[in-house]
């Protein structure tokens, strides 16, 4: 059986944003700048598809501008705040451990361009409090920047009262809603968000497009300079099919939120009571505010790279944040974030599921695991020295 | 796929996995910190290597690397296992990836390790410079 557990990776793309793609791959490919009727015609389709998605995000379409992705949305926002900021002396802005590393890299670049970032402190259960942002805000700040939900752990942030104190405070609050959109009902202006960044490829849209949502008022630095696209702020010839596929994911996404939730939420509570009762596991992240499909676990003794490829051979793809798969010799940043230590954030499992999975499959998940754990705790030295009592259990 | 078909298949049916009761010399090196563990068991009857087991906490290529060193020590004089090299364990495995070559380094100073531990065990005098100690590893940064 093949089990595809690792929506928060990516997503397979929806039949609608498929036929949606290949729809306009073949028949809208006039140049929406062009004054001919194909160009207008794509003009007409571009303009759709940000009056869709800035109706489910409750904002106007002009402060919608189409990105390469969650990245360059990311990395805009930040750039822009703090170009505003620095033209009134204001350099410092305010974030957490455990953003995603669009945010965090974008973040160090300008710790060296001369700005001051204070990282909150996410707690063992993967939360932050508007409390801790109030405290943290300067009268310097420019910037708080907040990811919405988490990519590995998946605990949601209480993004509205957070959104609150920045409009209270007068600071830009940006949020990268990358594993939230399509999945959590938003509302830019009820939640008081200056700037937000999406993803498509995280509600069964295509990869290698997003948006960035900027509140009028809120101006843009551009990353890529050219042609006057996106209101001159970020410049090349639109990549529409792409656009069109991401407004019909994110619009089929959004009619469903609740009915997918309720399903996805199901599978991922029998996962998590299944898996919890391997001896010396522990969740990652607080067990109610999170993602429906996104949960995260640690298992002592043995190590989530020869976990995952093992899953895997079991077909069930998984991931993990170990070092072994980040590339780096470090585990997880959000698992440290988070005060899991170096050995036990190596032995981490993330399974992140969507509305396409079944309940079958979750069944082969929930006896795929255990067995690959006792697998690799039967060859784990480290195992050993803690079952013969030479070592003591970090997870009791 | 990021590894080679050896390495999959070491990592798939590790060879010589287990502990040996009373071994002669029990070797093991890494850092659960760093993600790596290995421990190598071996059983030694007149200066031949009869018997060896390992455990590893790590990754597939880790997995893969001590399964293929035991395979490589297995029946050899100890004289000659101290002469297993890291590069050699990762030929056997049709080459590792760059950023896990460390994995085969940790097969080969296992080996060594255990072999140390023999040589103390029996009073047996050796050159301390053929051995790794661990601040010579600069794998992780803890
Ligand atoms: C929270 C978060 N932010 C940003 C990104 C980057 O998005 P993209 O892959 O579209 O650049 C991702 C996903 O990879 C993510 O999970």
């Amino acid at each position: 059986m093949k089990v595809y557990a690792d929506n928060a990776a990516t997503t397979p793309m929806s039949k609608t944003a498929i036929n949606e793609m290949l729809y306009h791959v073949e028949n809208t490919y006039g140049n929406p700048s062009s004054l001919h009727a194909a160009g207008q015609q794509a003009a007409m389709a571009l303009l759709k598809a940000r009056q869709t998605i800035a109706e489910y995000l409750g904002c106007e379409p002009k402060e919608i501008i189409f990105t390469s992705g969650g990245s360059e949305a990311d990395n805009q926002a930040i750039i822009s705040a703090a170009k505003l900021g620095e033209r009134k002396k204001k350099k410092h802005i305010i974030s957490t451990a455990f953003e995603h590393h669009a945010v965090l890299h974008t973040l160090k670049r300008l710790e060296k361009e001369g700005f001051e970032v204070t990282y909150l402190d996410v707690h063992e259960n993967g939360l932050i409090s508007a409390e801790q942002v109030e405290k943290a805000i300067r009268p310097d700040t420019c910037l708080v920047t907040i990811m919405y939900a988490n990519n590995e752990i998946g605990t949601i942030q209480p993004i509205g009262e957070i959104g609150a104190i920045c409009k209270e405070k007068k600071v830009l609050f940006h949020t990268d809603a990358v594993q939230a959109a399509g999945h959590l009902h938003i509302n830019v202006r009820e939640q008081n968000i200056d700037l937000m960044s999406i993803s498509a490829h995280k509600f069964h849209g295509p990869k290698g497009v997003g948006a960035l949502y900027a509140r009028k008022g809120v101006i843009l630095t551009n990353l890529i300079e050219g042609g006057a696209q996106e209101r001159g702020k970020r410049a090349g010839t639109e990549n529409i099919p792409a656009i069109m596929s991401m407004a019909a994911a994110f619009k089929e996404a959004c009619d469903n939120i609740d009915e997918n939730a309720e399903k996805v939420l199901k599978m991922r509570n029998r996962l998590i009571d299944g898996l919890s009762e391997i001896p010396h596991s522990i969740l990652n992240g607080d067990r109610e505010k999170r993602l429906a499909g996104n949960f995260s676990m640690c298992f002592e003794g043995i190590e989530g790279e020869s976990m995952l490829l093992y899953l895997d051979m079991e077909g069930v793809c998984a991931s993990s944040g170990s070092a072994c798969t980040s590339g780096s010799l470090d585990p997880s940043h959000v698992l440290l974030a988070i005060g899991r230590p170096h050995e036990i954030a190596h032995g981490s499992l993330r399974l992140s599921l969507s509305e396409y999975n079944t309940d079958e499959e979750i069944d082969h998940i929930l006896k795929a695991v255990p067995e690959v754990v006792n697998r690799l705790r039967n060859m784990s030295p480290v195992w050993r020295d803690l079952k013969e009592g030479r070592k003591e259990y970090v997870i009791q | 796929m990021l590894y080679s078909e050896k390495v999959m298949d070491h990592f798939r049916n590790p060879r010589n996995v287990g502990i040996i009761e009373n071994a002669d010399g029990v070797g093991e090196v890494g850092n659960a910190k760093c993600g790596d563990i290995m421990k190598i068991y071996l059983k030694i009857e007149e200066d031949v290597i009869t018997d060896v087991k390992f455990e590893t906490f790590g990754c597939g290529s880790a997995i893969a690397s001590s399964s293929m060193a035991t395979e490589m020590i297995m029946g050899k004089p100890v004289s000659e296992a101290l002469t297993l090299s890291n590069k050699a364990v990762a030929e056997a495995l049709d080459g590792l990836p760059p950023v896990k070559m460390h994995c085969s380094v940790l097969a080969e100073e296992a080996v060594k390790v255990a072999v140390r531990d023999y040589y103390d065990k029996n009073g047996i005098e050796y050159d301390a410079s053929l051995f790794p100690n661990c601040e010579s590893c600069d794998h992780c940064s803890l």
